[in-house]
């Protein structure tokens, strides 16, 4: 049964140029949740801004019962969310969509990230962890201060890289970059990634130049989340189909995609 | 105990509370959140001849209190809708109304006959009255003779109940609402999305992928009242009250405006459970005021 309903903020702090941490206690929705899923939050009780917004888990503490979500302010409805305080409590449904898969016999993985897109990434690279998965994690961002949730991933223990436009920490460039140098050093069997779709797009390009399939997660913008009103589909190459695609739902049959099943628009 | 059933034109519903098109999918979407068997009715997503793939997306944007969509009537097809949401449907104790969508009289008239005869359809919904998509859709429910002509011959092929959805889009739609009562439909559904658009001004384009789209949630509320008011005065056939219903409270404005059943839309998408809240405070209303039966409200603001 998934969850829907308030749950406490235990802290929502800042976490750098608009871009928060929010940590709730829900454990009905905790204890089902999986790397790679998303809650639709509710930002106030009003009727403006009248929808919930997507945000994808950003760490799942079974043990205490509660998710953080690490976010960027955009407009309005996450600037509402920002000025929640700990100890109010949020409307959130979840967990949401299918979240990451772990494919059998992969062993050596790349996992990438760009801007608050790396959100969703760390309790996927805490489960390689957990399973043995050798895995390196690169992470870029604008600047330095857009590079989402650097200190988590680090604190795992897992090799992590960096790459950012303007070179305020690690590579000058885009991340995308860093990944094509992986592929032809050191070539890994699988990658994982979500950031913005340009980055999604390029990544996909180059691994598939390499023989390398992956998972990516996208963003779509939402009514219902689960699978009701159409909002959210994207285009998923489908055998069948005359046109060799079909819409599939962000929310429920995503976010995490097969990567060389993704049909870009140009 | 007081009666909450209704009749909506030879529908029976064990309540008045019901699903817009649309917002529900086909059921099972939403029982991970409630009980589809306290449902009065279940109203599915619009339903084609063929299957549509619908509009290229964004197909959503928020707007003050509510939201426009274009999503085109995506739809896998009236004869997977029988083979695959049909059986599903039937285990519950709701019956359902199944919303039907055409580009042509023919459409409607193929698709009429399709579900007329297979098992577990409780009602037909024929919407003549989606403003996204190119053909057919709102262009026969802006018209009260095409809107006739559609009803008129869905009307020859079922004799399931027939629910007219109109479009808000109009000048006077109490005119096409007796046209279509004339052409034989039993019930009204009113009112459909308002036509509108939104622009954003940093890309300087229209944010829908469609350009215009559908405006529906509670920004609509007070021009679907005043519809089902001027309509249910005008018609002797019982109305399906939507357009902006969040609560309870917003439903008995309906009922009060001459509906006698009423839709739950957009608001399923803020709270997966607010057809529930619906039914239960239309209960506490009831109680509260001393109603015996729920179809004394209906039109009881001007009767
Ligand atoms: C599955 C999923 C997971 C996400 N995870 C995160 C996350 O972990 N951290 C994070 O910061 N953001 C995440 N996003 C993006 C986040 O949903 C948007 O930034 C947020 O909805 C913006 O709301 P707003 O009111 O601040 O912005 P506004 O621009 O005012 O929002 C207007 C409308 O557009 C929608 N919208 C705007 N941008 C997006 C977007 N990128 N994706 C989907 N809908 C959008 C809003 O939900 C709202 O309905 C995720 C999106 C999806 C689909
Ligand atoms: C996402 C979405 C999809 C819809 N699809 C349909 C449809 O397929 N057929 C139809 O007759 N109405 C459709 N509608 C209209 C609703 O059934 C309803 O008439 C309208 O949204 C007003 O009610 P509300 O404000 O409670 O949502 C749709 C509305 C929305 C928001
Ligand atoms: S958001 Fe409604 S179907 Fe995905």
């Amino acid at each position: 049964m998934s969850f829907s309903g308030l749950s406490k903020v235990i802290s929502n702090e800042k976490t750098g140029p608009q871009q928060f941490l929010i940590v709730l206690h829900s454990p009905e929705l905790t204890k089902q949740a999986k790397p790679g899923q998303f809650v639709h939050v509710r930002v106030n009780g009003l009727s403006d801004p009248l929808l919930r917004r997507p945000i994808s888990l950003h760490e799942i503490d079974y043990a205490s019962g509660n998710v953080s979500l690490l976010y960027q302010v955009v407009g309005k409805g996450t600037e509402l969310l920002s000025g929640v305080p700990a100890g109010a409590e949020v409307d959130v449904m979840g967990p949401l969509g299918n979240g990451f898969w772990i494919p059998e016999g992969v062993k050596r993985v790349l996992v990438v990230g760009g801007g608050i897109g790396n959100a969703p990434l760390l309790p996927l690279v805490k489960e390689l962890k957990d399973r043995g998965v050798e895995q390196t994690v690169l992470l870029g961002g604008r600047t330095v201060d857009y590079v989402a949730g650097l200190e988590g991933f680090k604190s795992v223990g897992v090799t992590v890289e960096t790459a950012t436009d303007d070179g305020s920490l690690g590579r000058k460039g885009f991340v995308t970059q860093l990944a094509e140098d992986i592929f032809t050093l050191d070539k890994p069997d699988y990658f994982f990634a979500c950031g913005p779709e340009p980055m999604l797009k390029q990544l996909i390009i180059t691994a598939d130049k390499y023989g390398i399939s992956g998972q990516v997660s996208l963003e779509e913008r939402m009514g219902c989340a689960v699978g009701a009103c159409l909002a959210c589909v994207c285009k998923i190459k489908v055998k069948t189909d005359e046109a060799g695609w079909d819409y599939k739902k962000v929310c429920v049959d995503g976010p995490v995609f097969e990567a060389s099943e993704v049909v870009f628009d140009v | 105990m007081s009666n909450l059933e209704i009749n909506l034109g030879g529908l029976k519903m064990k309540n008045p509370v019901t699903t817009a098109s649309g917002t529900f999918g086909f059921g099972p979407e939403y029982a991970p959140y409630i009980d589809l068997n306290q449902l009065g009715a279940i109203v599915v997503k619009g339903t084609t001849l063929e299957p549509r793939k619908g509009n290229a997306t964004p197909r959503i944007a928020e707007t003050p209190s509510g939201i426009l969509n274009c999503i085109g009537l995506q739809n896998p097809g009236v004869d997977y809708f029988i083979e695959k949401s049909l059986p599903y449907l039937k285990e519950y104790d709701t019956p359902v109304i199944v919303n039907i969508s055409g580009n042509s009289v023919e459409d409607y008239a193929e698709i009429t006959r399709r579900l007329s005869q297979a098992d577990g359809v409780g009602a037909l919904e024929v919407n003549i009255s989606c403003p996204n998509v190119k053909q057919g859709g709102m262009v026969f429910g802006t018209s009260c003779t095409a809107a006739a002509d559609v009803i008129r011959v869905v009307r020859e092929y079922t004799t399931l109940p027939l629910i007219a959805k109109l479009s808000p889009n109009v000048t006077n739609i109490v005119e096409i609402a007796q046209a279509v009562v004339e052409a034989g439909a039993d019930a009204l559904a009113l009112i459909n999305t308002l036509l509108g658009m939104t622009i954003d001004i940093h890309k300087r384009k229209p944010v829908l992928g469609n350009i215009m789209g559908g405006l529906s949630g509670p920004a609509i509320r007070p021009v679907a009242v005043r519809m089902v008011w001027q309509v249910a005065q005008a018609v002797d056939k019982p109305i399906l009250g939507m357009g902006g219903i969040m609560n309870a409270d917003d439903a008995i404005e309906f009922i009060l405006a001459g509906a006698t059943a009423v839709a739950v839309g957009t608001a399923n998408f803020v709270n997966p459970r607010a057809t529930m809240d619906v039914l239960e405070g239309i209960k506490q209303y009831m109680e509260k005021y001393g109603v015996n039966d729920i179809n004394d409200l209906v039109g009881a603001a001007w009767k």
